[in-house]
């Protein structure tokens, strides 16, 4: 038996590290997570592994001021649903912002963070969050309009 | 030649300014950052960690260079504070930025030049052919113990350099290294955090072994100080490269463009890299850079660089050192505190 | 086949946090008090469902089926435990309702239950945030209030939903508990301290969410043939129907509606042969008051968008033109998660009965549940008619 996470997590280390997902060749949706079936297709379907940019715009978030232990070191933290520039959403951390500034439609860009310890022994969690765009990220701070990010 | 084909750094938004941590402890926090040099350091956010750091540094460097990530032949991370005893934080990186399998991979610890040493062996790979690209990072998340004098100069932050031959914006002609087994500072296994002998840590250790190295790549090179436009050495603090510039008589203004610790804090065996990163950014084609690197234990890695003109074309690629040093957010003690798990409590 | 199905006995537990109780102690006490109502004897029950969704996690207990049977003294009948994670209940219902209209069992007992304090209220949540995306939305952060958070921030920005709007379900489903004498919460709270409580994941609040609970429910079900020899108040399942959807929140198109809540009710009605408007008297799933105010615009009583402005208005009071949730719903009933989808149905079966008491709607005729299981990934309805 594996130590608790272990092969959960690693058996999704791609996906988790680089946003990888997969793209429906028949029909040109993304999807994230990676699914085995595209659901608009089915068996018609065509799926491709894909890369995710790891651009999008916030579609909702919120602030969580009750958590579970392993996120008590971050309370309170502000968690989304993204919306890529692919047309997926995932839902992924804020951070690197003042509460205050995190709106719907924000701009924001994926970076990579500790997701989740195992406890103090266990195995560390890593994978994408995102941040809001700047100079400091090498991207514009404006949104991009809808169509033109590809 | 081998050179540097891209590189880049990461420094985690937070700081927390050193009089805070004085005043905590009693002391005077209008005389701290003046007589140490550190006027403020960063610290990572409660989910950063050497592994997150060395991949935004990584893939900042992979941006700037526009090399294929499959080209990596080698990722070497050297951190004295490597997420996992054991484990490597070398795979993380790679695999998070999207390395080929068929590469070689290992993390380094040479207190605060693990990272240099890292760039050295990746050079020695390119140079023999082994290898087409090495990454090559110096990434800390260091720590001190609270009320130690490290705490005012102990901080995060990470560059990662890719060495390669092809299109390289500088040229790196040669390194050498001075080791002796001097223990000036160490943290055995299972201790949170480093012990260190105060006073001894200067003079046998930091300014002989910098001072060798710094002689010796002189001589190898047949160079003087007039040869170069700028010196970068390791920054434990703000006063010792100064003084250790004195030394050797480099002019003020040739060291002042690395002097990243002023404004962040010793970033252990991310602190020369950051140094000589702040100097790419600014620097000309043509212009030549002395960098040596300090690690406790001891020893120094001494290189001599000339900034070629393919650099020009890489700007503005990816944020600069002075972009992440703009970017901050104060902390007080107690937040720092619980980011840098000093609340044990918390787990 | 047309045999419809009645309910022929219902049963609770006072909801609350039962500390000299387990959950074989409550559950039991549910199931003997529908029996007793139903004046069935035990050996004509001839087959059992529970509705549970972690005592596994909760209380280290699992095969609830056998379990409520032989505490229950029931003797060798078969006995179902079913899992639609807060729709538990909703699905042990439906379950009962198609083994009886199939001709499989004759008279079932149907029980919901969960026993939620026996862990702290970290791991409560926590147990409840499985019924999401754990892999894609928990592991990263997103614990369940963060997910309705999401739904009510996005309310909020596409229709100008109100922090006002989002208290009203908790004030009105409090003073309705008021009249309940199995409600976890049964005083009224006024719409300041609502709008004043803690925060649990801006901008839901702690008293716009449903608490932890420990609580049973139970029923006694048999077709109607069969109903008429037992009692002279049958209330009848008139339909049952059941949808899902994504697991995770964010591979929904909005979120800020429930498609399988549309169309299980729509499914639910049709079967039924009724429309919206002939339906006296609904319970709709409030975990959190956000869910009340997407149930309310999705089963139809309002237009989407309008939800905040149809609790406003008073439509769904005891006395309005759609009284919702007059037992208090999950806020102040209690949400026992496995026992809701249960309470719901036993809440409107007295309704039908005229059995409700001082919070009875005058001659109410028919009535509609809906159960709702994680954020939305299973919608259960049932319509009642007396």
């Amino acid at each position: 038996m594996a130590e608790q996470g272990v092969a959960s997590v690693w058996r999704r280390i791609k996906a988790i590290y680089t946003i990888q997902g997969n793209m429906c060749e028949t029909c040109g949706t993304y999807y994230f997570p990676p699914r085995p079936v595209c659901p608009e297709c089915r068996r018609k379907g065509k799926l491709e592994l894909y890369t995710f940019k790891g651009l999008g715009t916030i579609y909702s978030f919120t602030v969580v001021r009750q958590a579970p232990e392993d996120f008590k070191r971050q309370m309170p933290y502000v968690i989304a649903q993204i919306e890529l520039d692919e047309g997926t959403r995932l839902t992924a951390q804020i951070v690197n912002v003042d509460i205050k500034d995190v709106k719907i439609g924000m701009r924001v860009r994926s970076c990579f963070r500790k997701i989740k310890e195992f406890g103090p022994g266990g195995i560390i969690a890593y994978g994408y969050k995102f941040e809001p765009t700047m100079k400091v990220t090498g991207h514009e701070e404006k949104p991009i309009p809808k169509g033109k990010s590809q | 030649m081998v050179g540097i084909v891209g590189y880049g750094v990461y420094v985690p938004r937070y700081r927390i300014k050193t009089s805070d941590i004085a005043e905590l402890w009693g002391e005077d926090g209008t005389k701290i950052g003046p007589g140490l040099g550190v006027f403020e350091k960063s610290v990572p956010g409660p989910d950063e960690d050497v592994a997150t750091i060395s991949v935004e540094a990584a893939r900042n460097a992979i941006k700037m260079a526009k090399i294929n990530p499959l080209d990596i032949g080698a990722v070497y991370v050297g951190s004295e504070s490597h997420p996992y005893a054991v484990k490597p934080t070398g795979t993380i990186v790679a695999e998070a930025v999207g390395c080929s399998y068929n590469m070689t991979c290992a993390d380094f610890e040479f207190a605060c030049k693990a990272g240099t040493a890292a760039m050295q062996s990746a050079m020695g790979l390119v140079a023999s052919n082994m290898i087409k690209i090495g990454l090559a990072i110096g990434s800390d998340t260091a720590q001190g113990r609270p009320g130690d004098a490290l705490e005012y100069s102990a901080a995060a932050g990470g560059a990662a350099y890719l060495i390669g031959m092809k299109n390289p914006l500088a040229t790196i002609e040669e390194t050498v290294s001075f080791t002796t087994d001097t223990p000036d500072f160490w943290r055995r296994e299972g201790e949170d955090f480093p012990s260190h002998g105060a006073r001894f840590t200067g003079e046998p250790a930091y300014f002989r072994h910098v001072g060798e190295g710094a002689k010796l790549l002189f001589k190898k090179t047949k160079t003087t100080v007039d040869d170069y436009d700028y010196f970068v050495f390791h920054m434990p603090n703000g006063k010792f490269p100064i003084a250790m510039g004195k030394q050797i008589g480099v002019p003020k203004e040739k060291l002042e463009d690395s002097l990243v610790v002023r404004q962040i804090g010793n970033t252990y065996s991310g602190s020369a890299m950051i140094g000589l990163a702040r100097v790419l950014d600014i620097a000309k084609p043509g212009s030549k850079i002395f960098v040596v690197a300090y690690g406790s234990g001891a020893g120094s890695d001494a290189f001599s660089i000339t900034v070629e003109d393919a650099i020009e074309k890489t700007r503005g690629a990816v944020p600069t050192v002075d972009d992440y040093i703009e970017r901050k957010t104060y902390v007080d003690y107690a937040t720092y505190a619980k980011y840098r798990r000093k609340i044990k409590a918390l787990g | 086949m047309s045999n419809r199905v009645a309910i022929i006995g219902v049963g609770m537990c006072k909801f609350g946090e039962l500390w000299d109780q387990n959950l074989k102690d409550f559950t039991l006490e549910a199931g003997m008090y529908a029996i007793f109502d139903a004046g069935v004897p035990g050996s004509d029950i001839d087959g059992m469902v529970i509705g549970n969704m972690s005592a596994g996690r909760f209380t280290n207990q699992e095969h609830l089926g056998a379990l409520a049977v032989d505490m229950g003294g029931l003797g060798d009948i078969p006995a179902y435990s079913v899992e639609a994670a807060c729709a538990s209940g909703g699905a042990a219902v439906r379950q009962a309702y198609m083994a009886i209209k199939s001709g499989e069992h004759n008279v079932m007992l149907v029980l919901g239950s969960e026993k939620m304090s026996d862990v702290n209220q970290t791991e409560a949540m926590n147990t409840i945030s499985v019924a999401s995306d754990w892999e894609w939305e928990g592991m990263f952060g997103a614990t369940f209030p963060a997910l309705y958070a999401f739904m009510a921030r996005r309310h909020m920005y596409e229709y100008g939903t109100t922090e006002e709007h989002l208290a009203l379900p908790t004030v009105k489903n409090h003073a309705n508990a008021a009249h309940n004498p199995w409600a976890q919460f049964q005083s009224p709270v006024p719409i300041d301290v609502v709008m004043k409580s803690g925060m649990l994941a801006d901008p839901l609040r702690v008293l716009h969410s449903a608490p932890v609970t420990d609580g049973a429910a139970g029923l006694v079900m048999c077709s109607e043939e069969l109903a008429k020899k037992y009692t002279d108040t049958p209330v009848f399942i008139e339909a049952s129907d059941q949808r899902s959807d994504t697991l995770a929140l964010h591979d929904r198109k909005s979120i800020t509606t429930m498609n399988a809540v549309v169309s299980s009710t729509k499914g639910a009605l049709m079967e039924a042969n009724l429309e919206l408007k002939d339906i006296d008297v609904f319970e709709l799933h409030d975990s959190f008051s956000i869910g009340e105010i997407i149930l309310t615009e999705d089963v139809g009583i309002a237009k989407k968008g309008e939800g905040g402005k149809a609790l406003e208005e008073g439509i769904t009071e005891i006395g309005g033109k759609f009284p919702v949730n007059t037992s208090g719903g999950l806020k102040a009933r209690g949400h026992p998660v496995g026992a809701t989808g249960v309470a719901q149905i036993v809440e409107l079966a007295l309704q039908l009965r005229g059995d409700a008491e001082k919070r009875q709607v005058d001659g109410a005729e028919k009535a509609l549940a809906v159960n709702i299981g994680g954020t939305g990934a299973t919608s259960i309805v049932h319509v009642l008619r007396r």
